[in-house]
């Protein structure tokens, strides 16, 4: 009798984790390249809802939802690049400026948003990759969308290029010591401003996920601090793009409780099950901060766990 | 402080070097009057570029900027409402700012302060007069805020977590809390339009100050911040703080007692917008619901750092941003632009703002030799 409610509310939960971990993933991905060169990026929410908004437009304008996300995708890096820049002034705080840029952009997101709240835009298509069970539910739970493929490869790429390349050891010495960087001749602030942008872009990417995809249109509740709590993943992720894939599943999977207990009739806690990845987060945050071996993956020139 | 007390027989040297010594502060200080003046009028010279390649005239915006924020006295009392939950949302910012903590979290402790204080209030109604219980609701509203920001306090001194992401966290923690029990067990049931709690009714409601149509929360406001400017600086209390935040180390390697000092001033911070919450209910809403996350905390973040995060700064720079807040539903109708607007504009000056930050110590005219040991 109770075995079918929760098989439902697990499948749910897959199905969730699977469509809405790939918002996390982008973001977190663009914030561990950023931090991975030793700067924080706290503006990646304003970057995410901005990505939403640009690529609902675009998308709306053009036809193609692959312009769409890769317009958010160019905001997304637009913002990075300003903060990169900003950043490399003196006497200027990274974590302050990042709040700012979550103002900037959302404020900037909302204000060209508004004609576009109405209008339909085409999305972007899913792969089913579960039609092959039989069973609606698990077939809709793993409908997939290509942005997940792509933020997963993404991932895989990344994880190669940290270990593998020359571009991945100079990001990797910048983050570590901006003294030894310099010392091998590398411009670390030019390191860092690209560092920035590419995580942007990404977030940027994230974004086009939201209004293109899942939950699929533009709206100004769209993003309610994903964008944050990936910043704060990528610290449960020890800074590694492969788990960062993991954790972005995770809190796909908090993110779906609260709707997924709804589908079965479990109403009661909805408001309380929507804190849930919050809860999860800060609970995460709690976990690995105070722990050394969590820490000594951090990059040392990282102001956030200083 | 030098040249309060003159004592007899003081040498006329000394009093020169005094009084040198004064005209030094002042330039000195000038430096932190400026700089974020030429940020602001920087942030409405791009704002003003940005309206004209969007086809608006800035001269109508600011025009409407300043009828509706300033130019009637109706308006004008208007934007000093607004500016009473900014002061105390700011204060919510200063005083961890004083510390080098960067906490975000004044929107969730003003919701969860304001939600607390309207929920204490319901068995009170129509037992206890209304003086007893509106300071009881506020003094539940700044508990429950101490204790929301205390626990990123807590943790940042515990458990190394980043303050920042903490309280923001809990700003989402604390909405979802209050929309759960608002949607629920709280829930006035006679109300089915909009989810609140019970109304504490027209005869509990914060009184209006005499011959103002403004509330009590702007002078409290005020109070709290002239009251804080004084802990901060001029108690011992205050010095551990703004040493502290000169260097966490070396305030732990001179035996202050950082980890108090910590939890202190983010209880004191959440203290202030949980007051703000308070009021928010108590002298606009009547109740608590979703009309109580308006962006005070936001805003106050950006209030804060305008002023430099000096309390008496914050009730001159929450009065401006008072004033932008509240014509922006006038800008909204007159110009037919997106409520957004105000937002837009604000996140534009905070960047503009921090990039200003990079100024200091560039102008030569603020530079005096040997004055380099005095902030």
């Amino acid at each position: 009798m109770n075995q079918i409610p929760v098989l439902i509310v697990l499948v749910a939960m897959l199905g969730g984790a699977l469509r809405v971990s790939t918002p996390f993933m982008f973001v977190a991905l663009g914030e561990c390249l950023t931090e991975k060169s030793g700067r924080v990026n706290l503006g990646l929410e304003g970057t995410l809802v901005l990505g939403a908004m640009c690529a609902y437009a675009v998308s709306y304008h053009s036809g193609s939802p692959w312009f769409g996300t890769l317009a958010a995708g160019g905001a997304g890096a637009a913002l990075g690049a300003l903060h990169g820049y900003i950043c490399k002034l003196p006497r200027v705080n990274d974590i302050a400026i990042g709040i700012a840029m979550m103002l900037f952009g959302t404020g900037l997101a909302f204000f060209f948003g508004k004609p576009y709240i109405q209008p339909t835009a085409p999305r972007l298509g899913s792969i089913g990759l579960g039609d092959w069970t039989g069973n609606p539910q698990l077939a809709s739970a793993l409908q997939i969308n290509s942005l997940l493929i792509v933020g997963i490869l993404g991932a895989v790429l990344l994880n190669w290029a940290f270990t593998n390349t020359r571009w991945g050891l100079i990001v990797r010495t910048t983050g570590d010591s901006a003294a030894a960087a310099k010392a091998m001749g590398i411009s670390v602030d030019l390191v860092r401003f690209l560092a920035t942008t590419a995580g942007g872009f990404l977030a940027g990417v994230g974004g086009a996920f939201l209004s293109l995809y899942y939950p699929g249109s533009w709206n100004q509740g769209l993003s309610s601090g994903q964008g944050l709590m990936a910043v704060a993943l990528v610290i449960f992720a020890r800074w590694n793009p492969l788990r960062c894939v993991l954790a972005a599943l995770l809190f796909g999977a908090a993110g779906a409780l609260g709707p997924a207990l709804q589908s079965v009739g479990i109403t009661q806690g909805y408001y309380f099950f929507n804190a849930a990845p919050y809860i999860l987060t800060l609970l995460i945050m709690i976990g690995s901060s105070g722990s050394k071996h969590a820490m000594r993956d951090a990059p040392s020139e990282l102001s956030i766990t200083k | 402080m030098t040249g309060v007390s003159e004592p007899i027989g003081v040498l006329p040297a000394v009093v020169a070097e005094e009084q040198r010594d004064f005209s030094v502060r002042i330039r000195r200080n000038a430096e932190y009057v400026v700089i974020p003046l030429i940020a602001l009028a920087a942030s409405v010279v791009l704002f003003s570029l940005f309206l004209i390649a969007i086809g608006k005239s800035p001269l109508t915006f600011f025009a409407l900027v300043e009828r509706g924020g300033f130019g009637t006295a109706f308006s004008l009392q208007n934007t000093l409402q607004r500016s009473a939950p900014l002061i105390l949302t700011a204060l919510a910012v200063a005083i961890p700012a004083r510390l080098g903590l960067i906490m975000i979290g004044g929107e969730g402790a003003l919701v969860m302060g304001g939600f607390a204080a309207a929920v204490s209030a319901i068995p009170l109604l129509g037992h206890v007069p209304p003086l007893p219980t509106l300071c009881l609701m506020a003094l539940v509203g700044v508990f429950v805020g101490a204790g929301w920001v205390g626990i990123a306090g807590l943790l940042r001194y515990a458990r190394g977590v980043n303050e920042t992401i903490a309280s923001l966290l809990l700003t989402y923690i604390g909405i979802a809390t209050m929309n759960f029990f608002v949607e629920g067990s709280f829930r006035d049931i006679s109300n089915p339009n909009k989810p609140s709690t019970k109304p504490i009714g027209e005869a509990y409601m914060v009184g209006k100050i005499p011959g103002t149509d403004v509330h009590w929360g702007f002078a409290v406001g005020i109070a709290v911040a002239i009251a804080l400017h004084i802990l901060m600086t001029r108690t011992t209390f205050g010095f551990a703080a703004r040493m502290t935040g000169g260097s966490m180390r070396a305030a732990q390697a001179q035996g202050l007692p950082v980890g108090k000092l910590i939890i202190a001033c983010t209880m004191i911070a959440g203290g202030c917008a949980g007051l703000a919450g308070f009021f928010e209910v108590a002298a606009i809403q009547g109740r608590a619901n979703a009309s109580l996350i308006a962006g005070y905390g936001f805003t106050g973040i950006l209030v804060s750092f305008l002023a430099r995060h000096n309390a008496i700064a914050i009730i001159f720079v929450a009065i401006l941003f008072g004033g932008i807040v509240a014509s922006g539903g006038l800008v909204q109708r007159r110009m037919d632009m997106p409520d957004a607007t105000v937002l837009l504009l604000q996140g534009l000056t905070f960047v503009v703002l921090l990039v200003s930050e990079t100024l200091y110590g560039r102008f030569k005219i603020f530079q005096v030799a040997g004055a380099a040991d005095r902030t």
